[in-house]
Order: structure tokens, then C-alpha cells, then sequence
């Protein structure tokens, strides 16, 4: 009985993990935005500080700008990942596309942007390997790519990283929709693969594919890294306006900032609103469309669109990343040289102090959060394995919560209360940030596996006495292995990528590779950018590395075992 | 939650002017500082100043004992907004700022809030070879320092020039403009509220502006227009032919190297008279880049360390401060191939070893001479700046 107890507590410290932080942070952001903050003075119930925020020129654009990028962003990179499994699903392509899922998903959001920009930038890597021969330039064209007033380059940074989450999401959905009899009668009755697909398995995958995209929605309209990189200046997204009033030496800033982060609030909310709205219409739509019977049409177009779409974003990513490599071994590389002048360890040697106190930092956070976060997530799945309770959906979304909330809404709370409570800075409360927006991810990544084991082999080792704790850990965990790797590398690529959290809790103390890279972009040197950019890039790709070569390194001879 | 704001305010009113630190009995703070950490908060987006500061850090943790940890903001604004929250919080001791790269607006607020420790800078033991007559050291945007702070580097605006595109200088601010509408896309600025930025449009408003005098003196709603409307007049000329047509502009400084490096301007302002050079070594400028200042002169000031008051390594960072003022760190930032920083130190007062070694320094190939900078013009009081950026925001930053 008593062990009953204690395996309920922990979903319920998990929940208090996950969520707590996120509350409090409201409540920080929430006082000053009704003009609530002593130390400048101020004492609230006002309005004032929305006055301000009204008042502000920018207002309107930036506003639009995080509807619009974050919604298009949204709907092309489901577009697009809906295409790419719908129409080669089961196709030996569609093998490589899996295959790269993993590096691409690996790639920081900044060190990805940063290497886009560089790509496509009139002064970028394709400009200079297409100039002078074919364009006749002799200097870069004078066009507003990078940072262009519609946000066109920071939506095409978030769908280059969003597909490979959103195709991943997918594949694991796809287990248990049975797409293969469904695409099977939906052919024989001569519907297009790409048409039979959306008709028949989009329904179902969607509904479980439903969260992520959220998550995509929300992410897209909140980030702030991206969005500093790739996004505009004048005026910015209304992110990173936000956590440009919170650095402002005007205290009285941070009260139109708390006001502004409330506005966020609201607004993904809104979004989501008009995201369900869509997916009513689009339900609708595709009834209608199922009773006119269509077969399909321009299907080869379709697959070819959906693929050359996942190809470009794939080689977006890493062509960017190789870029980055080629840059932090740079000589001095002019315009439109396609290579630079020599090649030189310099810029290497040069950050080695740098780059080795940033890496210590964050490997320090990341193996410290996931490592709490494996705990707690493996506690979950067991205790819900014991006591024969799967998570409802109601859990789920509690889940998905920290996500689902724009982190600029809340983080600049959580540094306020840290504060007020007088707690340290350090290593400490960033690692438990980070925990809030890692653990969501390794249970997604482990539930799965976890729940599919075949309990018989349980059964078999307590039929030969073997307690429940001895099972967990002798032949539950051991044949768990791979995925359980998996989840940790998960874990850790989502803390090495973490830009605000560390920013804003860190207090400016802890300085992990993203930051480092982060605010070495504003300066523009780009041999400094690749080196941090290809060192963050390495943290989070070879967790995944091990967690391919150690199962296999283990289990060399269990056959069984090898998945 | 409420009572935790109401304790942070009685902290606060009741916080005491710490002294623990006396910068007059040197041993003392020497030994005190001997196994403290330093977290020096100084803007970290310039490789050439942060590996400045590594080489420093390492130099104060051999001789005595200071490790520094240089946090890289990319806005020192970031490190005023830690030290105003830490004090909204209570935290009177032990904050996470133990020293601070400023000047200009940030230092005139956090000296007004009585954020600052000190003074100390004036008791330092290197002081005595600070050039305190020849260069603008003990005020700071006309806002007297008082000791709140140490100065370690002197700048001065120059423009860097591509010679490969535009051969000759330009010597008025008119005359850029002139250009930059000839040669469209070819000339751009950081976007202000950016620190140079901000410093391009104050070298355009004393350049352009009738009454330059009245910039001295707070600003004030009777003159303000009559002498800022020549600065938009100015800029609403230049801004189509900017880069990017104006519609998106450079982070900041060394955004604009790249920029010259991808050649994709020709022209670009810089706060520092060595930079270009170091860039140069660096590789981070092709080579034909030099550089020149404007006829009637152009702005100057001094960069300062300051030491938060809820510091928790005062004494590690008054050593650190008096180490940046020593003949051997001002030599090494005086160096091209290092940094190319304006010294702040009196030739006369040095030993004459630490002189020659000045005197033999090879400055650069873009770097101009003492005598070729010409007239050090001082910079406006912050207020007009604050003014000016904000309205900059509202006439070019938001889309407009």
C-alpha cells in the first residue's frame, strides 16, 4: 500500500515541476503589468503601462508580424510535412528523409538561423557561388533578404527546423493509425496516394499530431532567438521587443514590458483560436471533398512539391551548418570569392578559452536537467505501469503546457520572483528552467517505447521471484536501453538550444554556447559565430551519436535487442 | 508576494552606503582581493576586446591572485537592468555584477540611483599617470564622474573607407551624405538605440546642427526643435540611399566590418581610431580600408569600468580597474594587432621605459596620428540623446 502512495506523488511532483514555474512566472509578469512594481516606484492597480504599450508606434506591426510568421510558418511546415509522408510514405526516399531527421533535429535554432543567413544573404554563400559567372556581380546587390520587413526570411529559418520536428512527431503518430490497410482499400478504389492519404490517415494522425503543431504555433510566434537573427529590426517581433524593454536601463520599460508580455499572451492565444477555426474549416472543406469523390489530381506535383520542399529545407539546414564550419576556419574571405583566402586553426585557438568555459557550463545544465528529467519522466511511466493508469488527455495537455505558453510571457516573471525571493543566481534555478521545457520532451520521446515493452517479459522474471524493483531495473531498464538513450540525447539537445531561459534566469552569469552565439551574432563576426555555432551544434549531435553507438556496443551480442 | 515587494522597498530605503573597501590602503584591498572572483560585465559581441580581457583576466590572476570572468552582454544595459533588479529584490551584497564597461546614459543612471560604489577610481595607485588635463576623464557625456568610476581607453569617431570603392575622404557630414545619395546602398549605420549608432546620429547632429553649443546643457522643449530639425531634415535625405534602402540597418559596430569585408558598403562610422587596423590584422577588413575624421572635428570620450555598490568582489575589481589603467594593459590596447584603443594615460607622467615603448609603437597602416585625428569635439549631455533616439525610433525604426 504504501508503495502505492509514494509512486502516485511523483506525476504529481512532475506536474509541480512543470508547472510551478510557469505560474509563478505569470504572476511575476502579471503584477508589473498593472503597474505594480515598487522598486521604480510604482504601485498598481494602474493601466498605465498598457497606455504605454498603446503608445508605442511599433505596436501594430510588430504584433502583425508575430500572427503572420508564427500562423505562416505554422501552416507551411505542416503543409509541407503532411506532403512529405503522404506522398512517399513507405518509399525508399523516405528511408533517407527518416535518416536525416535526427542531425536536422539536433541543429540548434540558432546555429541553424545563423547558417541560413549566411546562405542567403545577397553577400552569402550562394551569392558567391553563383557570382560574377552567372550574375556578373562584382559586389553583393543591395537586397533586403535577411531581416526583410515581412518576416519572409525568419519563416523560412523556423519551417527549415519545424518539418523535421513535425515529421517526427508524424512517425510516431503513424504507429498507431494503421496507414498501411487504410492506404491499401483507399487505392484499390482508385484514390491518388497523396489523396488517399489525407482522406484516410490524415484524420487520425492529425488528432495526435495536434499538440506539436500547437507547440510549432506558439514557438513560432514567441522566439526570440531566431527572430533577433533572422527577423526584422524596424520595428522587431513583438519577442524580441519585449526583451529589449527588459533590458532597458528605464525601469519603468519593464512595466510596458510585463504589459507587452501579457499582449503575447493573448495573442497565442488568440492564434490558437483561429488555428482550431482552421481546422474546422479544413475538416469541412474535407468532407466536401471526400463526398464529391475526387481521386485526386496533380498528384506527381504534389509529391514532387512536397519532397524538393523537405530537400531544400534539409540542405537549408546543413548546407548552413557547412558554411558555418568553412567560416570558423576562415583566412579573410571577400566578395564573391565562393572559398576564403586560406584556412587557419586561428579562430579555433582563439575562443578555446571562450568556448571551453561555455561548453563546461553547458554541459553542466544539460546532463544536470536531463538527468533529473529521465528520473521523473521514468517515475511517471512506471508508477503508471503500476498502478494501471495511462496519462488521460487532460494529462497530456498539462504536459504539453510549458510549451504551449510563450516563454516570453513568463520567464521575465520567473527572474523578477527569483529576485524577490533572494535566491542565488547560478547554475541552479537556470537548470530547473530548463527542466520545465526539457522534460515534456523526453517523456514524449520515451512514453511511447516505454508503454510498447512487452510486459510478458515482467511477468516471466516475477514468475521467477524477481520484485517489481528488481524487473524495473534488471530487465525493464536494460532492454529500454536504446530508447531511454534516445530520450537523454532528446533532453539534451533541447538544453544546449535553450536561448531565453539561460538569458533571463542565468541573470547574465551563465554563459552556455547558444548565448555565447546568440550575442556574438549581433556583432557579426562570422569566424566567431561558426566556431560557437559548429561547437553548439557538435553538444547536441553527439548525445545522439552515443545513443546510437552505445546500445549497439552493449547489446553486441543480443540480437533481440538491436532495433 | 505583496509583502515581499513591501520588504524589497524597506531594503531598499534602508540599504547603508557600504565602505568596506578603502581604496586609500591598497595593501588592504590587495589582500582582499587576492581569491576573488571578478564578473566583469562588458558588451562581448567584438572578438578583439574580449580576447583583450581574457589576456587581462589572466594577467590579475597571476599577479594577484583575481580571477575575472568576463560576462559578454550584448547590451551593457543588460548589466544596469541586473543591478536595479537586485536592489528592487533587497540584495544589497553580493549581487551578480561585480563590475561594469560603461559610460554615457548608463552611467548617468546608475550614479543618479546611487548604484555605484565609490569613489574609488581616483585613489587608485595608477591614477597618478592618468591624463586628466589632456583628455575628457573625470567627466562622462558632461555628467562629472567624481570618481565613480575608472577610465581605461579613449575613443574617438573616425569613418573607415573602403579605398578600393571610395578612394577619397569625405570631410563634412553633408559631404557623406552627398556621397551616399551618388552611391545608393553603399553607406549604412547601427541601428540605434545601439551605442554607435546613437554616436552617429550625435556626430551628424553637432556636424549639421546651428548651435552646437546648446547640446552641452540638458535638453530643453524651447530649443529642442529648432536644433534637432536640421538632423532629420539631414536624415530624411540620406535614409533612402542608405543600405537596404533604410529599411533594415547593422546590430552594431563590428556588424559593419562584415559588412565592408562582403563588401556591401564602402563607408562605415567607428568609435574607435584603431579598429580598423586591428581589423585589418584580424583579417576581418580586406586591406585597402583606411580611415578619416571630418573637418570640424569629431566626438570623443573615454570608456570606464565602474563597480556596482552591491558588488561582491569590490577590491578584486578595484585591482582590476587599477591594472587596466597600468602602463603595460594601456600598451597592449593601444597595440593594433590587439586592440587599437586610445590610451588614457599622461606621456609626461610615465617612466621613461614605458614611454619609449608608446613612442614605438607601430599604430597601423589605417590608423591616423595623434595630429591627424585633430579636434576632439566633447560629447552632448545625455538627455539629447535619449531624446534623439527615441524619436529616431519613431520616425525610422518602426516601419514608417
Amino acid at each position: 500500500m504504501r508503495t502505492t502512495v509514494s509512486w502516485g506523488a511523483l506525476p504529481v511532483l512532475t506536474l509541480c515541476v512543470l508547472l510551478g514555474p510557469v505560474a509563478a512566472g505569470l504572476w511575476g509578469t502579471l503584477l508589473p503589468a498593472f503597474g505594480h512594481l515598487p522598486a521604480a516606484g510604482q504601485t498598481g492597480p494602474t493601466l498605465a503601462p498598457f497606455a504605454d504599450l498603446l503608445a508605442w508606434p511599433g505596436l501594430a506591426r510588430s504584433v502583425w508580424l508575430s500572427v503572420f510568421t508564427g500562423l505562416t510558418a505554422t501552416a507551411l511546415s505542416l503543409g509541407i510535412t503532411i506532403l512529405i509522408v503522404a506522398g512517399w510514405w513507405g518509399t525508399r526516399p523516405f528511408v533517407w528523409v527518416q535518416r536525416a531527421l535526427s542531425p536536422l533535429l539536433s541543429v540548434p535554432h540558432a546555429a541553424a538561423a545563423l547558417g541560413l543567413a549566411f546562405l542567403i544573404a545577397p553577400s552569402g554563400w550562394i551569392g558567391r557561388a553563383v557570382s560574377p559567372a552567372l550574375t556578373g556581380w562584382d559586389r553583393p546587390p543591395d537586397w533586403l533578404i535577411i531581416n526583410d520587413p515581412l518576416g519572409l526570411s525568419l519563416i523560412a529559418g523556423l519551417v527549415a527546423k519545424e518539418v523535421p520536428f513535425l515529421l517526427l512527431m508524424t512517425l510516431a503518430a503513424l504507429g498507431q493509425a494503421d496507414p498501411t490497410r487504410s492506404l491499401r482499400v483507399a487505392q484499390a478504389l482508385g484514390y491518388g496516394k497523396v489523396t488517399g492519404w489525407i482522406r484516410c490517415v490524415l484524420p487520425r494522425v492529425y488528432a495526435q499530431i495536434r499538440l506539436p503543431v500547437f507547440v510549432v504555433l506558439v514557438f513560432g510566434m514567441s522566439v526570440v532567438d531566431v527572430a533577433l537573427i533572422l527577423g526584422p529590426s524596424t520595428p522587431p517581433t513583438l519577442s524580441v521587443q519585449i526583451v529589449r524593454w527588459m533590458n532597458d536601463p528605464d525601469l519603468a520599460r519593464r512595466l510596458t514590458a510585463a504589459a507587452a508580455a501579457l499582449l503575447q499572451l493573448g495573442l497565442v492565444a488568440g492564434a490558437l483560436g483561429l488555428w482550431c477555426a482552421g481546422e474546422r474549416l479544413a475538416a469541412w472543406i474535407g468532407v466536401r471533398a471526400i463526398a464529391r469523390g475526387g481521386r485526386g489530381r496533380g498528384e506527381r506535383a504534389l509529391r514532387g512539391v512536397g519532397l524538393s520542399m523537405g530537400l531544400v529545407g534539409a540542405a537549408a539546414v546543413l548546407g548552413g551548418l557547412a558554411g558555418l564550419i568553412v567560416w570558423s576556419f576562415a583566412g579573410f574571405w571577400g566578395f564573391p570569392d565562393a572559398l576564403p583566402d586560406g584556412f587557419t586553426l586561428r579562430n579555433w585557438s582563439r575562443q578555446a578559452m571562450a568556448l571551453k568555459g561555455a561548453a563546461a557550463d553547458t554541459a553542466l545544465i544539460a546532463l544536470a536537467a536531463v538527468t533529473l528529467a529521465i528520473v521523473l519522466v521514468v517515475g511517471c511511466l512506471e508508477a503508471e505501469h503500476r498502478r494501471g493508469r495511462t496519462l488521460t488527455q487532460r494529462g497530456l495537455v498539462l504536459l504539453y503546457l510549458p510549451l504551449l505558453v510563450p516563454q516570453t510571457a513568463f520567464l521575465p516573471g520567473i527572474q523578477t520572483l527569483l529576485l524577490s525571493a533572494g535566491a542565488q543566481t547560478g547554475a541552479g534555478p537556470v537548470i530547473l528552467a530548463h527542466l520545465v521545457f526539457v522534460l515534456p520532451y523526453v517523456f514524449l520521446s520515451l512514453a511511447d517505447p516505454w508503454r510498447a515493452w512487452d510486459a510478458r517479459h515482467g511477468r516471466v522474471a516475477a514468475a521467477l521471484g524477481a520484485g517489481p524493483g528488481r524487473v524495473l531495473w534488471r530487465v525493464r531498464l536494460p532492454m529500454l536501453l536504446r530508447p531511454v538513450l534516445t530520450a537523454l540525447a532528446v533532453g539534451i539537445a533541447v538544453s544546449v538550444g535553450q536561448y531565453l531561459p539561460t538569458l533571463l534566469i542565468g541573470g547574465g552569469r551563465i554563459a552556455t554556447l547558444t548565448t555565447e552565439a546568440v550575442a556574438l551574432a549581433s556583432g557579426g563576426d562570422r569566424r566567431a559565430i561558426g566556431v560557437f555555432a559548429v561547437a553548439q551544434t557538435g553538444a547536441a549531435l553527439v548525445p545522439f551519436a552515443a545513443a546510437l553507438a552505445i546500445p549497439a556496443l552493449v547489446w553486441r551480442n543480443r540480437r533481440g535487442l538491436h532495433g | 508576494m505583496k509583502s515581499l515587494f513591501a520588504l524589497a522597498a524597506v531594503a531598499l530605503a534602508t540599504a547603508p552606503a557600504l565602505a568596506d573597501a578603502d581604496p586609500a590602503d591598497w595593501a588592504a584591498v590587495e589582500a582582499a582581493a587576492r581569491g576573488q572572483t571578478v564578473f566583469w560585465n562588458a558588451w562581448g559581441g567584438s572578438t578583439a576586446t574580449n580576447d583583450f580581457i581574457a589576456w587581462a583576466g589572466g594577467r590579475v590572476a597571476m599577479d594577484f591572485g583575481v580571477t575575472v570572468q568576463h560576462l559578454k552582454l550584448t547590451d551593457t544595459a543588460e548589466a544596469v537592468t541586473r543591478v536595479l533588479s537586485e536592489r528592487q529584490a533587497g540584495v544589497d551584497e553580493g549581487g551578480a555584477v561585480d563590475m561594469i564597461w560603461i559610460n554615457g546614459p548608463n552611467f548617468a543612471a546608475m550614479k543618479e540611483a546611487g548604484l555605484l560604489f565609490g569613489p574609488f577610481a581616483e585613489s587608485l595607485p595608477n591614477w597618478q599617470f592618468v591624463d586628466v588635463d589632456g583628455k575628457t576623464v573625470q567627466s562622462d557625456f558632461t555628467v562629472p564622474t567624481e570618481g565613480f568610476e575608472a577610465p581605461w581607453a579613449m575613443a574617438q569617431v573616425v569613418f573607415m573607407h573602403d579605398t578600393d570603392d571610395l578612394p577619397q575622404r569625405l570631410g563634412s557630414m553633408a559631404a557623406i551624405r552627398d556621397w551616399a545619395v551618388a552611391n545608393p546602398g553603399r553607406f549604412t549605420y547601427p541601428q540605434p538605440p545601439d551605442f554607435l549608432g546613437v554616436t552617429f546620429l550625435k556626430q551628424a547632429l553637432i556636424d549639421i546642427t546651428g548651435d552646437a553649443g546648446a547640446l552641452q546643457a540638458p535638453v530643453s522643449d524651447a530649443t529642442y526643435d529648432a536644433v534637432v530639425d536640421p538632423l532629420w531634415a539631414f536624415l530624411d535625405t540620406l535614409t533612402p540611399a542608405l543600405w537596404r534602402d533604410g529599411r533594415a540597418y547593422p546590430a552594431n559596430g563590428p556588424a559593419q566590418l562584415q559588412l565592408i569585408a562582403d563588401n556591401e558598403i564602402d563607408l562605415a562610422i567607428s568609435f574607435s581610431p584603431g579598429e580598423a587596423s586591428a581589423a585589418i590584422a584580424n583579417a576581418q577588413l580586406p586591406p585597402s580600408v583606411r580611415t578619416f575624421v571630418l573637418d570640424a572635428g569629431t566626438l570623443g570620450n573615454a570608456s570606464f569600468v565602474a563597480i556596482p555598490y552591491n558588488s561582491s568582489a569590490k577590491e578584486g575589481a578595484m585591482v582590476l580597474a587599477n591594472f587596466l589603467m597600468s602602463p603595460e594593459a594601456q600598451l597592449r590596447a593601444q597595440d593594433p594587432e590587439i586592440l587599437g584603443y586610445g590610451t588614457v594615460l599622461d606621456m609626461e607622467a610615465l617612466p621613461a621605459t614605458a614611454r619609449d615603448a608608446f613612442a614605438a609603437l607601430d599604430l597601423g597602416v589605417a590608423t591616423l596620428s595623434p595630429a591627424e585625428l585633430g579636434q576632439v569635439l566633447p560629447e552632448p549631455h545625455p538627455s539629447w540623446m535619449v531624446r534623439v533616439a527615441d524619436d529616431w525610433m519613431l520616425r525610422y525604426g518602426t516601419g514608417q
